[in-house]
């Protein structure tokens, strides 16, 4: 087991103008799992490869623990890319069939034995050693595939979008299972996916990626409280947070005939007279009085609570709104509405590069 | 909901296959052979007019990815298996939404590598296979193409005059770059040595391999053979300026090999005394082109090679050495090549390729030359050959499986298979 560093990482393709993964710092912890999210072309399958050998670094540096494998060849790395197409051969035993890599590799007849043992001692495939694959379980053949990584003993799992072939109920599963499996064996790993979601549920820790620049890295929950930025705010939740961008007074930010309190100093750091305003869906209150003017598009009651879409219009612009409430009580479609906030859960950003002003 | 066809126009009849049924559940009766390999996936085997398909149940993200990924293959002529095309917005009768299907055409005297050993795979057998592996391989690579999955599984082969021609099957894995990095290569290339050494090994296991083969040995070699074809192919040498001649020699080489050089590099030093080449652009198949511009067939390489050799034997002998080349290589065709051919009754004509019959003809004759302490006449060796050779042989115009029955989860020879992902539960 180690730790992985991305020092300064970049990889320009021949012929892009700019680079695919720029200048990438990352430091995974011994055990971690670390996931990898973005939208298509953020560079994240790129850095994944990048640690896994198959992409050159144009320059930076990528050490496992204290090595240096810049320039390594995959094999020699002590890595293991996890994809869901270890074969299982039905003529060997499943001790066979997690081991035969390492006879290949040269180790010794003793050493495959022990190592063998000790994955399967984790996988709890002990009484299944000296059965063929077709004795076993699906879930027990699922994992001697995983035991034929795992008897490699590498430092990291590299695991490349293992569930985008599957439907979605099927991944939920899976996705968990992965996780728990991960833990047991406190190997580093790290996951790429473009689902936000699974990012949020699998990672200790989330490192979000746009056009090849790493956003933020940090716990799920921190991403969601507190992200650095605009598109990581809009990115991580679902559904997404509200974003509005809105010009600014003295009081706060002017939102139609709604002034959103907000504190001087937050707004004295904007660099113009408007702002990026970003609320969770849960954070809307409804109002008689104050808040923001809308009309109810459709109401979504899901049991425990109700998702309301709706769209307001102020100073010429139309913004669509999603809030939650309580189930049950929510207002009827069509009808009109006042959302006000708690101006503690209020997200603010700067509205021309996107960082994040609120604390 | 109406299907969505992406398809090559020339296979309407694929229409009225029963399309509103999951491939699992499809009868009997359209199929040729139930499914054996390693795919992911859900596949099935059928016949339409005479020809045979591959049917794989998909999701569409990835039916789509195959099917560009296996036309763009055949575009820049590497060996692989033909996609004809994708049927989506499939449902059930009740409209449950089924997943798309990518269909191919089975490559016709084609043959799965455990179909290749009737009783045990020999160590020359299981040789020329890992040859014809790395062939393939190397064409991939040379195309940027890096296959992720590389093994005996996913390729089929076709005889090729004694040895074999790789043909790619799955390209699921698959991805096209401009240029692949040493890493993806070197990936590749480890990866089929794991899955050839897991292959093997299984077949030693199941008591279907010779003694003589030593799976892991046999694997190791892999690595070696494929980096001398490689070197061969792109590795640059320098030389004296006087030395031009190994310019030629050079090129030979590559032409032996079966290859044709398409653009050298060569670069001088500065003072102008020393040379340094390499080869840039090289394309397969040196022999099989020169034999289709001279008599229109298109074969195999090493079947190009012995077929040359026999044009040249006859224009030898012949006395016609000095001739248009492609007035001598129609004669030979006429009076020589398709004699033969058209000598095999119908009913022997799907146990072998044409070209292929043709090279065991001359083999068998040399065969029955030696042993006789004269020289057989062609026409004698062919009607031996039809007779004790060909008609024991099976058909192997449509192999689809391996050995013994593919429908017996307890056959007594079951293929490696995959796991997905969700199975992890349980």
């Amino acid at each position: 087991m180690a730790t992985v560093t991305f020092d300064k990482a970049s990889r320009v393709f021949p012929g892009a103008e700019r680079p695919a993964v720029d200048k990438l710092d990352l430091d995974i912890r011994d055990g971690e799992f670390l996931v990898l999210v973005g939208p298509s072309g953020c560079g994240k399958s790129t850095s994944l490869r990048m640690l896994a050998g198959l992409e050159d670094v144009n320059s930076g540096a990528i050490r496992i623990g204290d090595r240096d494998v810049t320039r390594v060849p995959p094999k020699d790395r002590d890595i293991a890319m996890v994809f869901q197409n270890y074969a299982l051969y039905p003529h060997m035993t499943v001790a066979d069939n997690m081991g035969f890599a390492l006879k290949i590799a040269g180790d010794s007849k003793d050493e495959i034995r022990r190592r063998v043992a000790d994955a399967a001692r984790l996988l709890d495939l002990e009484p299944y050693l000296d059965r063929k694959p077709k004795a076993l379980s699906g879930g027990q053949r699922q994992r001697v595939a995983m035991g034929r990584a795992i008897v490699r003993e590498p430092q990291v799992f590299l695991m490349d979008e293992p569930l985008s072939n599957l439907d979605a109920k099927l991944r939920v599963s899976t996705r968990t299972q992965i996780a728990s499996l991960q833990r047991r064996l406190g190997v580093t790993t790290v996951y790429v996916t473009h689902d936000q979601v699974e990012a949020m549920t699998m990672g200790d820790r989330v490192a979000v990626l746009k056009d090849g620049l790493l956003q933020q890295v940090d716990t799920p929950l921190n991403l969601y409280d507190h992200p650095v930025n605009a598109f990581v705010a809009g990115f991580i939740g679902s559904p997404a947070m509200n974003l509005m961008s809105v010009p600014v007074d003295s009081g706060g930010a002017r939102i139609g005939d709604y002034t959103l309190p907000i504190p001087r100093e937050l707004l004295a750091r904007a660099s113009g007279n408007r702002i990026t305003v970003g609320i969770r869906p849960e954070a809307f209150d409804l109002s008689q009085r104050e808040g923001i003017p809308a009309t109810v598009d459709v109401v979504e009651e899901l049991g425990a609570d109700a998702f309301v879409y709706s769209s307001a219009d102020f100073d010429g612009t139309h913004v669509s709104l999603i809030s939650r409430h309580a189930a049950r009580t929510p207002p009827g479609k069509g009808s009109q509405i006042r959302l006000t906030v708690d101006p503690a859960k209020t997200h603010v950003f700067d509205e021309q590069t996107g960082a994040r002003l609120s604390s | 909901m109406p299907l969505r066809i992406l398809a090559a126009p020339q296979d309407p009849q694929l229409l009225d296959l029963p399309w509103e049924v999951p491939l699992e559940a499809w009868p009997a009766d359209r199929l040729v052979a139930l499914p054996r390999g390693l795919s992911r996936h859900v596949v099935r085997f059928v016949r339409l007019d005479g020809r045979v398909y591959a049917v794989k149940e998909v999701v569409e993200r990835l039916a789509q990815r195959e099917y560009r990924l296996l036309r763009d293959l055949e575009r820049s002529g590497v060996p692989a298996v033909e996609a004809v095309g994708i049927i989506a917005g499939r449902e059930s009768p009740a409209g449950a939404p089924l997943d798309p299907v990518l269909i191919t055409r089975h490559l016709q005297f084609s043959l799965p590598y455990r179909a290749l050993f009737s009783q045990t795979l020999r160590p020359d057998t299981a040789g020329r296979l890992v040859d014809a592996l790395v062939v393939l391989l190397v064409r991939l690579h040379l195309a940027g193409f890096f296959w992720g999955d590389c093994s005996l599984s996913n390729t089929l082969f076709r005889r090729d005059a004694g040895a074999f021609a790789a043909y790619l099957v799955d390209a699921e894995t698959g991805e096209l770059h401009d240029e692949l990095s040493p890493g993806q290569r070197a990936y590749d290339i480890d990866n089929a040595r794991t899955n050839i050494a897991g292959e093997l090994l299984d077949l030693a296991a199941g008591g279907l391999l010779d003694e003589h083969v030593d799976p892991v040995d046999f694997a190791a070699d892999v690595g070696a053979r494929y980096e001398r074809l490689w070197g061969e192919l792109t590795g640059s040498e320098s030389f004296e300026l006087d030395e031009r001649w190994r310019i030629a020699q050079r090129v030979e080489r590559l032409n032996r090999l079966g290859f044709d050089l398409a653009e050298l590099d060569i670069v001088t030093d500065v003072g102008g005394r020393s040379v340094r080449i390499q080869p840039k652009v090289v394309d397969a198949g040196h022999h099989s082109r020169r034999l289709l511009r001279l008599t229109g067939l298109d074969v195999e390489e090493n079947q190009a090679r012995r077929l040359l050799n026999a044009l040249d034997q006859y224009a030898a002998a012949t006395d016609q050495q000095g001739e248009d080349e492609e007035i001598v290589a129609h004669q030979w065709l006429t009076r020589v090549f398709e004699p033969v051919v058209r000598s095999v009754p119908a009913d022997l004509r799907g146990k072998l390729e044409p070209a292929e019959v043709f090279h065991e003809v001359l083999e068998h004759r040399w065969y029955l030359s030696e042993r006789s302490g004269r020289d057989i006449g062609l026409k004698e060796a062919r009607d031996a050959y039809l007779r004790d050779e060909l008609a024991h042989r099976p058909d192997e115009q449509a192999v689809i499986g391996g050995v013994g029955p593919a429908d017996d989860d307890e056959a007594a020879d079951p293929e490696p298979f995959r796991i997905p992902w969700d199975q992890l539960r349980g």
